[in-house]
């Protein structure tokens, strides 16, 4: 019996990559990690920064809210690498745990950024008339509001806080969210394989999950990414206005708040926080924009 | 042709309507169909593109979407059950199981994210509580039937790494994975170059047989028809307009559209410059169906009686919707066959 032999065809792929084991998606993003330069440049700063924020206490022997009166606002030196605030805290020490900050708060407001958007958005964009318009009108009324003014208005009701301020900026993130997926899953369902899932008496359920949402994903890797950088900067702001993290949690946004008097005595403690968020925002933002320009060209071969 | 024919109906269409209700009007795709497929054999069902043979099959899934709509006085039975009366979620339950249906486009009817042996276990474990291992290992076993080599590694692969006749062969594998007693194929070989398509026909027959199942068949290419079924409905225009067994149908065409098909057909030996016969026209809008018959427009016979829309009439051992078998069977040309 004649065969024939594998035959690719067009997913955006060069041949050798895609005959590799691995799913497509894994294949793609292994390409793109390969071949994209802003990605690769976005993801070591990301990664070092991860590990930064992780490994804190390993990197530094001071904790960052220890106070020493002796030594406040010291320039940059062997013992402080990057000097000591007006309270004689270890800037780099602080500059260390505040990464921890930003990262927990932008993982956690992209997590339920993008779970909300993604039930949302898969069930709008499957389910379509009522339901669709139903849930989108909501996310649009949600849209109405600008992240930064949602976090104010709920830390005027409920009071400053880390927690709140996460849950309000996934709220916040999750309608850009819904839209995407739910445009992608529109196209999606059009496929064959969802016709041929049907046919074999698959549930909705399960349509929807193994086979609408896995190809419709993509779009939302890059937005998680942008996502973060937005996050970051949005924390940054509120952390400036004192509204963020409450003293003595070491913060980008409100470390750079506190020293901005002392601008001209001892520009070391604006410098680092501010080339901390500058730099974790370029990362994310050079990270996401990577792979959409990657991912873009199999997103338009796809409708 | 040797299907294990009995008399018991497995399948029976009456007054299939399948109305799509658009902003436009209301286009009747299939506008009254009467179908029936006994146990173990094979129906064709065959037209011209647009005449409503797809949509046909997807009411019989009902899976026809919005505006779509199957009108109510439409009945279809399965094995003596109204499956229009189930309701959406028993009639989940059929799909796939009992009745299984492939596609003709092998390419795109492959979900791309999954190795193709899963997805056979998945369409397993849609209708049996089975453990993830024992619907890899029949998923194997299924590959194996469906005749394709090494099926322990190539379940491994992913659809992008297979050939067109390939996927075809794992649509089948899946769509027979429950052991349905009826297999809907709608053009299961358009896609696929000439020699794919024999070894595909061949295995859909050896299939049907060791798996003793019925078979609703789609095409346009008579050569199909004329190599596998047993019975054959000529639709045009949303209707059947005959119905026979499949030697009559090519000996002694009644419908004047059925001989027309045939004619059209090209004939091994012709020379290049014969001319094709070709029928004139087009198959017309079905947001505008003309009363009467609707092949009248294209018919070299159309007489005064064609503005009447004619039933199906009995003409010798089959039906015709043409006022020329009013009185019984009409003499016509039929082609030779040679299956």
């Amino acid at each position: 019996m004649s065969v024939g032999e594998p035959v690719p065809v067009g997913d955006g792929l060069a041949p050798t990559e895609r005959l590799r084991r691995g799913g497509p998606l894994v294949t793609e993003l292994r390409y793109v990690l390969r071949h994209s330069r802003s990605v690769q440049i976005g993801l070591a700063i990301v990664v070092l920064l991860l590990l930064a924020g992780l490994l804190a206490p390993l990197l530094t022997s001071y904790a960052p809210d220890k106070i020493d009166l002796s030594n406040t606002l010291k320039p940059p030196s062997h013992s402080h690498l990057l000097g000591t605030d007006e309270l004689g805290r270890d800037e780099f020490t602080r500059i260390l745990y505040a990464a921890r900050v930003s990262m927990v708060v932008g993982l956690a407001a992209v997590a339920i950024s993008n779970i909300l958007g993604v039930v949302f958005g898969l069930v709008a964009g499957y389910a379509g008339g009522f339901v669709d318009n139903v849930i989108m009108r909501a996310m649009d009324g949600i849209l109405a509001f600008p992240a930064l003014l949602l976090a104010l208005l709920v830390i005027s009701v409920l009071g400053p806080g880390l927690f709140k301020i996460l849950v309000a900026f996934g709220i916040a993130f999750a309608p850009a969210n819904a839209r995407l997926l739910r445009s992608m899953v529109v196209s999606v369902r059009q496929n064959e394989y969802v016709l041929a899932a049907q046919a074999l008496g698959a549930s909705h359920t399960r349509i929807m999950v193994r086979y609408v949402l896995p190809n419709a994903v993509s779009p939302l890797i890059v937005s998680a990414s942008l996502g973060m950088g937005f996050v970051i900067i949005g924390l940054a702001g509120l952390g400036f206005l004192g509204l963020g993290a409450q003293p003595p949690t070491a913060e980008w946004g409100a470390m750079l708040s506190g020293s901005q008097a002392r601008f001209f005595t001892a520009p070391w403690l604006l410098i680092s926080p501010g080339g901390m968020i500058l730099t974790a925002v370029v990362g994310y933002l050079l990270l996401g924009d990577g792979l959409r320009d990657a991912l873009d060209p199999r997103l338009r071969q796809s409708k | 042709m040797t299907g294990t024919q009995t008399d018991t109906e497995l399948l029976r269409l009456e007054n299939l309507r399948t109305w799509f209700h658009t902003r436009s009007g209301v286009v009747r795709a299939v506008d009254g169909v009467d179908l029936s497929v006994a146990e173990g054999q094979t129906v064709c069902l065959v037209g011209e593109s647009g005449c409503g043979k797809s949509i046909t099959a997807l009411s019989i899934m009902r899976l026809v979407d919005p505006p779509g709509r199957i009108e109510p006085d439409s009945r279809m039975f399965f094995r003596g059950r109204n499956m229009l009366s189930l309701s959406g979620d028993d009639f989940r339950h059929v799909r796939g199981s009992e009745i299984a249906m492939i596609f003709q486009e092998p390419m795109s009817s492959l979900n791309p994210l999954y190795p193709v042996g899963a997805q056979i276990a998945e369409a397993i474990s849609a209708h049996h509580d089975v453990r993830r291992g024992k619907a890899m290992t029949r998923a194997i076993e299924l590959l194996d039937m469906v005749g394709i080599p090494s099926p322990r590694s190539r379940a491994r692969e992913y659809p992008h790494q297979m050939s067109g006749g390939m996927r075809q062969r794992v649509m089948i594998a899946m769509a027979l994975s429950n052991e349905p007693k009826l297999l809907i194929a709608d053009e299961p070989t358009t896609a696929l170059d000439v020699t794919i398509q024999a070894q595909i026909l061949d295995l859909l027959e050896q299939l049907r047989d060791s798996l003793q199942m019925a078979m609703l068949l789609i095409t346009h290419d008579l050569g199909v028809v004329a190599e596998m079924a047993d019975d054959v409905n000529v639709m045009y225009a949303g209707r059947i307009v005959e119905h026979g067994p499949v030697t009559d149908i090519f000996a002694h065409p009644q419908h004047p559209y059925t001989e027309a098909l045939l004619h059209s057909m090209p004939v091994l030996g012709m020379t290049q410059d014969e001319p094709l016969e070709v029928i004139r026209g087009m198959v017309p809008n079905p947001l505008a169906w003309s009363e009467g018959c609707r092949f009248a427009p294209r018919c070299d016979h159309a007489f005064e009686r064609c503005s009447e829309d004619p039933p199906l009439m009995p003409a010798g051992r089959q039906q015709s919707a043409c006022w020329l078998c009013e009185s019984g069977p009409r003499s016509s040309s039929g082609v030779e066959v040679t299956a």
